[in-house]
């Protein structure tokens, strides 16, 4: 009886535990939020928004005159997603479906791990192959004299896209129950058939989920691109130029700016910027996520 | 269980032990110009060996850093490789610190371009509209039909700002200018494309045998159009201000520099501190120079 009492306590107290870390993330993400917005707010004082949005000028420390549009950046940003998504989605859904189907067991338990492990790499370290490796290798194959652009980027980016792709794809086409396999066999298809035409369409929910999170990786990205992308100002009209993206602008610029100033503000209006172009991506990913649901279902 | 509690409680016992013996002396932090990062760090070493009772941390960020720094009192000491602008004045006053300067060397700032450009010199307003856009290929210099590739620091760096007042005469960048995250790379970048031009510290033009990188080509400067064109390697040349774009590397403190500041900084500006400076590659300062550390030190 003493006992069930104490282990009712120890539940509620466990029980409270959980809601409170819960409750924890949420107020994070809102004071995050708040704090975003009322720094940034003031930069409008000053800029107009749409000059903020759509010029393509950035130069808040010029002699002449100050300027504050983003575009340039907005579309490198972009570029340089884009770049990695299609480089790291066809291989990354490629490598899970050979770990998940086509490899031996032994084959998958170390390539596996050794996917994950490419996930801890440190972003500088990945930035400096980019300045070494990669962007020699592009100069040369391209021509282009340096390789310091947004191929470069995508590259780099794609690479780090790539753990998260691999792994969470994976795991989800092994979640498929044996049974559609199974059946799809039976029914005469060949191997290849059953897994491009019934497993990937039904583990298609996760490898969604799987690449909006590689992209949002991507986005996010600070420290390669900011090494590896040469971050120059001007608007890109390629693969080949050089970009200087959103992420890379804040850190280069934080360090210095005197607080309080317009330029001040509108570095964190960038970051504004930034968050609610990764929150539609992650609108845009449940939506998808719900449809396929529903569809299963 | 029991036995757990008490090794945890002895391992805390014994780090608390520890954090209390290590010697409570103050460190000096040294925050600012990345030209000047290397040099400073190897003079607050040897300075660290010759008295060990000295402790001092020396990170860079850029000039910008340094003086933003100083004014927030994150740092004692600021390295900057441009002057204090006046909005930085303003705000230091009112965060009630007075800052002092201090000259620690003279750096030739250098133009580089990879060693195929054929290239010997620039004028000033040559390199002034290279950088702000106007010359897009290197035929128009005189040199090969090759695009020109320009490469600079951010506009964290005072190196930039000081490229911006006096080369480019306080007009804008180039947007196509690719900015770098320090001198090393920018050298790293210029090696390997041979449309490249970048500016860098004259310390960063040798290797660590104390020869000039290979591959490298650092370019005569003249003042004039049809001037004697002078080079940043050339003592006499930055001295005497016939390199045209030599300049004072600075420390600043905030009020009378006193302690061990001030000894570190009596040691810099003295003989065996520019001794150091000389073999790292950047020039000693001159007497005038000299006059104006001294009246800072009263």
């Amino acid at each position: 009886m003493k006992k069930s009492k104490r282990s009712k306590i120890k539940e509620s107290a466990i029980r409270a535990f959980f809601l409170s870390s819960g409750v924890l993330a949420v107020l994070v993400l809102i004071g995050i939020f708040i704090t975003l917005l009322a720094t940034a707010v003031p930069a409008f004082r000053e800029i107009h928004l749409s000059e903020f949005l759509f010029k393509k000028n950035w130069d808040p420390t010029s002699p002449e005159k100050a300027e504050y549009g983003i575009l340039s950046m907005i579309v490198g940003t972009l570029l340089v997603t884009a770049g990695s998504l299609a480089l790291a989605v066809p291989i990354g859904i490629a490598v899970a479906a050979y770990l998940s189907d086509v490899a031996h067991w032994r084959v998958r338990e170390i390539v596996k791990p050794v996917v994950e492990i490419l996930a801890g790499i440190p972003s500088v370290v990945v930035g400096f192959l980019g300045i070494v490796l990669f962007g020699p290798a592009i100069a040369r194959i391209f021509h282009t004299g340096n390789g310091l652009n947004a191929v470069n980027g995508s590259v780099l980016l794609a690479i780090m896209a790539l753990p998260t792709i691999i792994s969470i794809s994976e795991d989800s086409l092994n979640a498929v129950p044996p049974a559609y396999g199974e059946a799809s066999l039976a029914l005469g298809a060949s191997r290849w058939q059953t897994l491009v035409r019934v497993k990937i369409p039904a583990a298609l929910s996760g490898i969604i989920a799987a690449c909006m999170l590689g992209m949002g990786r991507a986005i996010g990205e600070t420290m390669t691109v900011l090494m590896a992308t040469g971050n120059a100002r001007a608007f890109p009209h390629g693969f080949l130029d050089s970009v200087r993206t959103m992420t890379a602008d804040i850190a280069i610029e934080l360090g210095e700016v005197p607080y309080y100033t317009t330029h001040y503000y509108a570095l964190f209006a960038i970051g504004l910027v930034l968050f609610v172009m990764t929150f539609i991506v992650n609108v845009i990913a449940d939506v998808i996520l719900h449809k396929y649901q529903e569809r299963e279902l | 269980m029991k036995k757990m509690l008490i090794t945890a409680l002895a391992i805390i016992g014994l780090l608390a032990s520890a954090a209390a013996a290590a010697p409570a002396r103050k460190m000096i932090q040294i925050k600012g110009s990345d030209t000047m990062v290397n040099l400073v760090q190897i003079l607050a070493e040897e300075y660290m060996s010759l008295n060990p009772a000295a402790a001092m941390a020396v990170i860079g960020g850029g000039s910008g850093t340094g003086v933003t720094g100083l004014i927030n009192k994150t740092c004692d000491i600021a390295n900057h490789s441009r002057e204090w602008k006046p909005k930085e004045m303003d705000q230091a006053w009112e965060k009630g610190v007075s800052p002092r300067f201090f000259v620690i060397a003279v750096d030739g700032l250098s133009i580089i371009v990879n060693g195929k450009n054929p290239l010997e010199k620039l004028t000033m307003a040559q390199v002034g509209a290279l950088y702000r856009g106007e010359i897009k290929n290197w035929k128009m210099l005189g040199g090969p039909d090759k695009a020109v590739s320009l490469y600079g620091r951010q506009s964290n760096s005072g190196t930039y700002t000081f490229m911006q007042e006096h080369v480019l005469v306080n007009k804008n960048y180039s947007t196509d200018m690719k900015e770098m995250n320090g001198s090393a790379q920018i050298i790293e970048s210029i090696l390997q494309d041979e449309g490249a031009v970048g500016y860098v510290g004259v310390g960063y033009l040798y290797d660590k045998d104390g020869k000039i990188r290979s591959g490298l080509k650092i370019l005569n400067i003249s003042k004039e159009p049809n001037g004697q064109a002078y080079s940043p390697l050339d003592k006499e040349a930055v001295d005497t201000k016939k390199y045209p774009v030599a300049r004072p590397l600075y420390q600043a403190v905030n009020g009378r520099p006193s302690g061990e500041i001030a000894r570190f900084l009596m040691w810099e500006t003295g003989p065996e501190g520019q001794k150091i400076v000389e073999r790292e590659g950047f020039y000693t300062i001159g007497g005038d120079y000299q006059a104006q550390n001294e009246k800072n030190f009263k």
